[in-house]
């Protein structure tokens, strides 16, 4: 690039001061976009900002609520983030979400009666295989097909919507539930247990940190991570050191389908309490921005999950009392990771002002 | 039969949307740039179709918006693509958010709204025949879409316009040595793929069903994304599986015109079954995408 006499310099190794520092870059740069946006449209920036990124940390309530936002995205996005290491992009995390809920609502829909402790940790499992077999198929295309998974996966999501809809206009609607696309009311013991007293924050967050601490363990410190990363960064390298790149793909889409369909379970089990068809929210799309903003690193990925979280929570806040529309906040996810691409260019070039004269 | 007729008069008009953007994406992936943003930029194009047309502008401004809108988005893809050189992937993913988030944004006062669609313009005599005359029976933008298709085939194959973009796709290194630059040849294909995106969304949202609903583009332009590898990056083939397409979401609407009574759900997912299902035919075929590819496609250009 020659714009304006500057150009971009790869580094010799990416910077990882300013790789901790372009999430931040990004977060101001499109608070600065939206702050424009919306005063284009005729709201009070300060005071949407101020509903939308303070209020929901300066209260115990408000904050619960984005915790229990948090634990889908964060449960996702570290499944992702191990498959985009491994350069398999499987953006279908939405209808391995779907599975995950479908599975797990079988339980209580099917046995509306069911008691015992046992329940909500077979939903779980339930959940995590439904996951897991939605992305059985664009692994099989991929590694036997040669299809791209990309593709693949997003095709699976939109026919998961439409088998989330078959069941709940069909054979899981809820036979007093006055026609509602929704299924039974699940029974207590099909929900899962609160762990903060006070809030609705149940045992997944729990799930969800204990997750990123084995996608921590699996991709920095296992040799098969090592494997996963490698493969994606240096595939011919990995090819010729015997890594299966089928291997990779394998893993990294059942990693993903596990993570998007544990996620589901909860959502199901959790705040919502039974299937209906609000759960298909976009957590899957969702967690796509987490991952990356998150740097593709466990760690990061906490902090990106909470910021994506505060704003769900802070856009139905503005929502209320600066009536913002809710697509305000899609707006400013998407803006946020287009800003995070362009900050951690940085992370990689260096800019270089071009001496005049020898300007290509 | 009704069902047939029925078919074939209304796959032309399906088949639009994912023809137009097909075409768009299948001249930006020559010049060898993979936009996944192809959904978010349809959507940009059918809400800013529908807002213009629906105060009252007509079509051809209601299109020229849609077409300047999903440019500009494909613009902000290109400078980050191309310029910053963002790994192309999360780019377009990125835009794509961005798009459909902007989409939702501006239609949210027109949802469920309605506006006029297009007439019909029939060819003489043709639209006179039995069965297939309905094909001959189509809106002015069905048949500037065939002479598109037309024209972006030749142009491609006949121009050094076409080489250039071919070049640029096949072998960046030798077309910057040969003196063309690279990146404004890219950057060019890329805005071509996001006007005709915006071009298509706008189809979908004012001719096709003209009602504005978010959500309402489907994943048709991931379709469009799918459709440039069945037509192994050539407009001719390319074409027969946008109509193909075209047929397939008809389905639906044919089998209820039959009194078939299979299941809603199954009917509306039946493309992207087909979409699987054809992607993972043509793709096993090694040697066929070899031979057709595109050599640097998705590779980011470093001079």
């Amino acid at each position: 690039m020659n714009l304006a006499g500057y150009r971009l310099a790869r580094r010799d190794k990416a910077s990882r001061k300013l790789a901790v520092v372009a999430p931040v870059v990004a977060l101001l740069l499109s608070i600065a976009l939206n702050f424009a946006l919306y005063m284009a449209m005729g709201k009070n920036p300060v005071a949407v900002f101020q509903a939308m990124l303070i209020e929901p940390v300066i209260s115990w309530p408000a904050f619960s609520e984005v915790l229990l936002k948090m634990t889908p995205l964060l449960l996702i996005a570290q499944g992702l983030a191990a498959g985009f290491r491994a350069k398999v992009i499987n953006i279908g995390a939405e209808g391995q979400f779907i599975l995950g809920a479908i599975f797990a609502s079988a339980v209580p829909v099917w046995f509306p009666q069911i008691s015992g402790l046992w329940v909500w940790p077979l939903m779980i499992v339930l959940g995590g295989i439904g996951g897991m077999l939605w992305a059985v198929v664009p692994a099989i295309w991929r590694v036997r097909l040669n299809a791209s998974e990309i593709l693949v996966t997003l095709m699976m999501s939109l026919i998961a919507a439409q088998l989330l809809n078959f069941l709940l206009v069909g054979p899981w609607k809820d036979p007093m539930g006055f026609n509602f696309p929704q299924s039974v009311i699940f029974p207590l013991d099909a929900t899962l247990p609160l762990i903060l007293p006070g809030t609705r924050v149940n045992v997944a967050l729990a799930i969800a940190l204990i997750w990123s601490v084995a996608c921590w363990v699996y991709l920095q410190r296992s040799f098969q991570g090592y494997q996963l990363m490698v493969g994606g960064l240096a595939p011919q390298a990995a090819g010729y050191a015997g890594y299966s790149q089928s291997r990779a793909v394998w893993m990294s889409l059942l990693i993903g389908g596990l993570a998007a369909g544990l996620a589901g379970a909860s959502e199901v089990a959790g705040p919502v309490g039974q299937l209906q068809r609000s759960i298909a929210s976009g957590y899957g799309y969702s967690a796509i921005i987490v991952a990356y903003l998150g740097g593709l690193h466990p760690v990061g990925i906490v902090f990106s999950s909470l910021l994506i979280a505060i704003l769900y929570i802070g856009g139905d806040n503005a929502m209320v009392s600066a009536g913002l529309p809710v697509a305000a906040v899609r707006v400013f996810q998407g803006s946020l990771l287009v800003c995070y691409l362009a900050a951690i260019t940085l992370v990689r070039y260096r800019v270089i002002r071009e001496p005049k004269g020898i300007r290509a | 039969m009704i069902g047939l007729s029925f078919v074939l008069s209304g796959m032309l008009a399906a088949a639009m949307p994912f023809l137009l953007a097909a075409l768009g994406e299948l001249v930006a992936e020559r010049a060898g740039v993979l936009n996944l943003g192809i959904e978010g930029m349809m959507a940009l194009g059918a809400v800013t179709g529908f807002v213009i047309i629906f105060h009252g502008f007509g079509h051809a401004t209601g299109f020229l918006g849609a077409g300047l809108a999903g440019a500009a988005l494909s613009l902000l893809f290109a400078w980050l693509a191309l310029s910053l050189r963002a790994n192309q992937v999360a780019a377009g993913l990125a835009i794509g958010i961005f798009g459909q988030g902007l989409s939702a944004l501006f239609g949210k006062s027109y949802e469920s709204m309605t506006v006029a669609g297009l007439p019909k313009l029939q060819l003489p005599l043709l639209a006179d025949l039995p069965v297939v005359g309905g094909m001959f029976t189509q809106d002015i933008v069905v048949w500037l879409g065939i002479a598109a298709t037309l024209a972006i085939w030749a142009v491609l194959r006949m121009t050094k316009l076409g080489l250039i973009i071919r070049a640029v796709g096949e072998n960046p290194t030798a077309a910057r040595a040969l003196g063309y630059p690279v990146i404004a040849v890219r950057y060019c294909a890329v805005m071509f793929g996001g006007l005709m995106a915006g071009l298509a969304g706008a189809y979908a949202a004012t001719v096709y069903t003209p009602l504005w609903a978010d959500g309402m583009i489907a994943g048709r332009g991931w379709i469009a994304l799918a459709l440039v590898v069945f037509g192994t990056w050539m407009v001719g083939r390319l074409f027969f599986g946008a109509i193909l397409f075209g047929a397939v979401s008809l389905a639906q609407l044919a089998a209820q015109a039959n009194g078939v009574n299979l299941n809603s759900q199954l009917l509306a997912s039946l493309p992207y079954i087909v979409t699987i299902v054809v992607l993972g035919l043509i793709s096993s075929n090694k040697k066929l995408l070899k031979r057709n590819g595109v050599a640097s496609l998705g590779v980011p250009f470093d001079p």
